[in-house]
């Protein structure tokens, strides 16, 4: 599996998932600054991390998504390559049409960082597969934008596929209420392409990846992108 | 295309907020009368802000040093070594007016501000902390500007990308209006390559980096030029804004600047500008400085000489670069999208010019206009001692049960979950404890060593006992510290109080200080860095005296840091420095009875260090499975907080047979700390206390869904959850909410 | 020439923003006020040889970036 995460100026958690990828795979990956326009030879895996890019001015990851490398991400993606995008990176994937739907203001407007937990929806995919159908997991959420929104016959197109990767969910993986942090539709954390090669998620994975700080819930994602 | 500058007039040096003996001392060092722009340099340099006039002579009296202070005050930041090559960079700084003024931005940008002096030294922030105080709950502004702050914390660090990972947020009358923003940050460098102001070398150019120059935050008395302009038709900002992405790209580029060996001296621009930036650059070198501000890249047109020397811009820089590395220093800049621009060199003349269009604007001796600033000793009067109250005068208004639960859940003991939780503490990967312990704990790399970070004060005592207040609040960040297992190494301090013009308020002033001075000799925790804030008063009342102490420490082993959440059932719980006694100016005299009367509690600085350096002791080798300060609430507030915490009860038995006094439970005596141990542990961890002199009583075992106090009926976790987390977003979501 | 590009959300999504404002102005016992919807103004100063050349590109921009076209309308004005 090669990986290669893309700084986008304004990017900050760059660090974060790189160090993920590097505890999975035992390979710290290449960082690729947003004005290149070629992924390296033989890549596997784009990653798009959090942050905000460009300061998320205009609107969260619309100025990202027209940057030049993302000509070479979207063709990646048009292969079948496999593309991430966490936080920021999902905002940056919906912006860029690689996902469908759209982030907005969490419902309180207020930003919010927590530990969150969210249930398994699929774990047939490369990137959930090291996951158990419905297990629920603890991660972190950092966002003030993550507020999933899209139009009834997409939210029913994503349902019915099974293209919802992950929802909201109490400790006991009761959805809905409190549990869901931002008002996002049906509880929806994240979302896969129709190919399910591309992968968008508000929460980060990448922050849980260690005993010592919340557990360790998020590696079954780069373990499955490892086995992948 | 500037417009001649105005006659200089009493009134126009009085609108520079320079006092007639100032000017006079000015006009005499320059042999003549000064320039508008001249004039305007000069105020800035020797206001209270830049100058510490009023403040100099008694901040000489900290102590500063210790065999591992890199840096003490005077620069950008402290720094101090940390082992392993490593040198850990960190200050406190007030932006209290303008987050009074505009909450969001007033923030923010006093998040920017301090986290630029940290990575102007060449350190990678790694945290972020505050510590704020707002007005009474029940004032009609007081919950805008919670949100605005809060908001604007969050606005600049989250998209910064710097963990914020604690705090202290509380509320008091005497704060109704001048609100306390202060914030911390705290970065890592190699403790070889730490860059400083001081300019070397004559002929070097100096570098404006970052953003560009527009009319934001220029003082009040531009406001008085406005006069003498014809096209005054726009109103000028004097609010700063901030553009945290900016900054997030200065840091990097800064930091690959620094790399490329072409850094001789780099300075912030911070309050003054390029100013105080270009002076202090070329005064530490024993340079002259000239500019050329027609370099000076502007965002607005038609700046004057006065108007670009005075600008508080956000996220600037000025460097001084080796020549020969000038364009590889260019193109890192450009590659970041930043301004880049020679705008003046050093000279050898030990002057300052400053040049506009060709004109001097202002021909000033360099190395005088910090040395020859003012310096006061200003007149002071010591606080009068308050009365010693006695526990068993105090008649309690309710149960020991019923006080608990209006504690936890008063506006200054109750969760700041609301708060904290717009902060992200967890980005970087590295945040072993956030916020709501006794300090966190942010893990260096891969480990195993870690800082703990925390900001206190006690603002009632100093208002009652400004020496015993000075004092608690360095013990208490020192405690807080040891609770988590680290080893408490220095301190930053802001140090915010009323008009130092009134004697009442320098000596609320000079007591602190000297308080704190004797805390931190006695506990071998220097200063090493720090910002004066005076003149924090309205309608002639002054705020409630608030030195804040940001405090460091060093942890060997994050495994091994302690928390303060209970853990499991049917472990010891164990008081560490005796029993509580002392209720004057405690939160329950204030909360409960409605009082805030008294002598604060004393701090025996020996025990302090003795019941610290025991518990320190403790928790390196494992024996603690819980640990918690006892602070605000005294006992009782610090039972419930670690039983919410580890959502697992407590039953306490000790004290009276037939229930526990109010004093016991709710005393704020100093240096002590609640610490739960195995059952098999508790008799050992008695008998070495007593060996070392240490007061050490069993009061109980954890286990159960309640917490239940001597004598009361048991309170229930769930009931004990709900008083300690709903104040705060019941308050924020109140009736007359309005937006951020 | 001096163009106005105004951004607004669609009819139907839902505008946190928007609500927060409303309520906020009712509260402010601002009478009369129905509903809340925010939006965005962008002041451009374009170069075009016609009044319709500059259209065609101002057009071209919020198609390509100024709007997110799943949730926002704009409009463009040339003074």
């Amino acid at each position: 599996m090669r990986a290669a995460v893309i700084l986008f100026p304004g990017s900050n958690r760059e660090g974060d998932v790189a160090r993920a990828l590097h505890q999975a795979s035992g390979v710290r990956p290449p960082i690729l600054r947003h004005d290149e326009v070629d992924l390296p030879a033989r890549t596997d895996l784009v990653v798009l991390p959090g942050g905000f890019a460009y300061g998320d001015y205009l609107r969260c990851g619309a100025i990202a998504a027209r940057a030049p490398i993302m000509d070479a991400v979207r063709a990646h993606a048009r292969r079948g390559g496999l593309v991430l995008g966490v936080c920021n990176g999902f905002q940056v994937l919906c912006e860029a049409g690689l996902l469908p739907g759209i982030l907005m203001r969490n419902a309180d407007l207020r930003f919010i960082c927590r530990m969150q937990h969210l249930r398994v929806e699929n774990n047939r995919t490369r990137y959930s597969n090291a996951y158990a159908l419905g297990q629920v997991v603890k991660v972190a959420i950092a966002h003030g934008e993550g507020n999933y929104v899209a139009d009834s016959a997409t939210i029913e197109r994503l349902e019915d596929a099974g293209r919802v990767a992950f929802r909201y969910c109490d400790a006991a993986g009761k959805v809905g209420g409190l549990a869901n942090p931002n008002g996002s539709t049906h509880d929806i954390a994240g979302i896969y392409s129709e190919g399910f090669n591309v992968l968008g998620l508000m929460p980060h994975p990448e922050n849980l990846i260690d005993p010592l700080i919340g557990g360790v819930d998020g590696r079954g994602l780069f373990a499955s992108l490892m086995a992948a | 295309m500037s417009a001649a500058e105005p006659e200089i007039t009493d009134a126009l040096v009085a609108s520079h907020g320079l006092k007639p003996d100032e000017y006079a001392r000015f006009v005499a060092l320059l042999g003549r009368t000064p320039s508008f722009t001249e004039l305007g340099i000069v105020s800035a340099m020797w206001n209270e802000h830049c100058s510490y006039k009023s403040s100099r002579i008694h901040l000489r009296k900290l102590p500063t040093s210790a065999p591992w202070v890199i840096q003490g005050p005077g620069e950008n930041a402290g720094v101090i070594d940390i082992g392993d090559g490593l040198a850990c960079v960190f200050k406190m700084e007030s932006h209290n007016h303008p987050s009074f003024i505009e909450p969001y931005q007033g923030a923010g940008t006093g998040v920017g501000g301090i986290l630029r002096d940290v990575f102007t030294m060449g350190a990678r922030p790694v945290a972020c902390l505050n510590f704020l105080r707002f007005g009474a709950p029940d004032h009609p502004k007081t919950r805008h500007l919670v949100a605005g702050v809060v908001a604007g914390i969050g606005g600049y660090g989250n998209s910064f990308g710097v963990p914020t990972v604690g705090g202290s947020v509380g509320f008091h009358k005497r704060y109704d209006g001048n609100i306390l923003v202060n914030a911390m940050a705290v970065g890592i460098a190699r403790a070889d390559e730490i860059f400083y102001a001081k300019a070397t070398g004559v002929g070097n150019p100096i570098v404006y980096l970052g953003s560009k120059t527009g009319r934001d935050g220029i003082h009040g008395a531009t406001m008085a030029s406005a006069a003498f302009e014809a096209d005054a038709e726009e109103k000028r900002p004097t609010v700063q804004v901030g553009d945290p992405f900016a900054e997030k790209l200065l840091l990097e580029a800064c930091l690959e600047l620094m790399a490329s060996g072409a850094v001789i001296a780099i300075q912030d621009m911070g309050a003054a500008g390029l100013t105080s930036s270009a002076v202090e650059m070329g005064a530490k070198g024993d340079l002259g400085i000239e500019l050329d501000l027609d370099a000076v890249p502007c965002r607005e047109t038609g700046m004057t000489a006065y108007e670009m020397m005075l600008s508080e811009s956000q996220e600037r820089m000025l460097m001084v670069l080796h020549p020969e590395k000038a364009a590889i220093a260019e193109a890192i800049f450009r590659k970041w999208g930043l301004d880049f621009a020679a705008i003046g060199k050093t000279t050898d003349d030990l002057r300052f010019v400053v040049k506009r269009h060709g004109k001097v604007m202002a021909d000033l001796p360099i190395k005088e206009l910090g040395d020859q600033a003012p310096a006061y000793d200003r007149p002071w009067i010591a606080t009068p001692k308050q009365p010693i109250l006695s526990a068993p005068d105090i008649a309690p208004p309710m149960s020991n049960h019923d006080a608990l639960l209006k504690l936890v859940a008063s506006p200054d003991l109750c969760s700041k979950r609301w708060v904290y939780e717009q902060y992200d503490s967890l980005i970087l990967g590295n945040t072993i404890e956030g916020p709501g312990g006794d300090a966190a704990v942010v893990r260096l790399g891969d480990g195993p060593k870690g800082l703990a970070l925390t900001t206190d004060a006690t603002p009632r005592y100093c208002e009652a006992d400004p020496v015993e207040g000075g004092k608690q609040a360095v013990a208490e960040a020192w405690r807080n510290l040891i609770a988590v297992g680290a080893r408490p190494l220095a301190l930053t301090d802001n140090l915010n109080f009323g008009n130092p013009e009134k004697p009442e308020a320098m000596g609320q002033f000079v007591g602190c200080l000297a308080g704190i001075g004797e805390a931190a000799r006695a506990l071998d925790f220097p200063i090493v860095s720090g910002n004066v804030s005076l003149y924090n008063e309205t309608m002639g009342a002054g705020i409630l005296p608030t030195p804040a102490i940001g405090g460091v420490g060093l942890v060997d082993d994050v495994a091994k840091a302690a928390t303060i959440a209970f853990k499991s059932a049917g472990e010891a719980v164990l008081l560490v420095g005796g029993a509580g006694t002392w209720l004057g100016r405690s939160a329950y005299l204030e909360t409960i009875c409605g009082r805030e009367e008294g002598a604060p509690p004393p701090v025996d600085l020996v025990a302090e260090r003795r019941n610290g350096q025991f518990v320190f002791a403790l928790i390196r080798a494992g024996r603690l499975t819980a640990v918690h300060d006892i602070s605000d609430g005294g006992l009782a507030v610090a039972l419930a907080e670690m039983a919410v915490a580890g959502r697992l009860g407590a039953h306490i038995d000790a004290g009276a047979p037939d229930g526990a006094g109010h004093d016991f439970l709710f005393g704020e005596d100093q240096g002590r700390y609640v610490v739960a141990a195995q059952a098999a542990q508790a008799a050992a961890i008695v008998d070495e206390a007593k060996a070392a002199g240490v007061a050490v009583q069993r009061l109980g075992t954890t286990g159960g869904d309640a917490l239940t106090l001597p004598g009361e009926a048991p309170i229930l976790l769930a009931d004990l959850a709900t008083a300690f987390e709903s104040w705060l977003p019941a308050f924020m979501a109140g009736p007359q909410r309005e937006i951020a | 020439m001096k163009a106005r590009v105004i951004v607004t959300l669609k009819g139907g999504v839902l505008d946190p923003q928007g609500k927060a404002i409303e309520g906020a102005l009712k509260s402010l016992g601002v009478d009369g006020v129905a509903s809340v919807r925010q939006g965005k103004v962008f002041d451009i100063e374009i170069e075009a040889a016609d009044r319709e050349a500059a259209q065609h590109r101002l057009s071209a921009a919020c198609e390509k970036l100024l709007t997110n076209t799943i949730v926002e309308n704009y409009s463009v004005e040339i003074a």
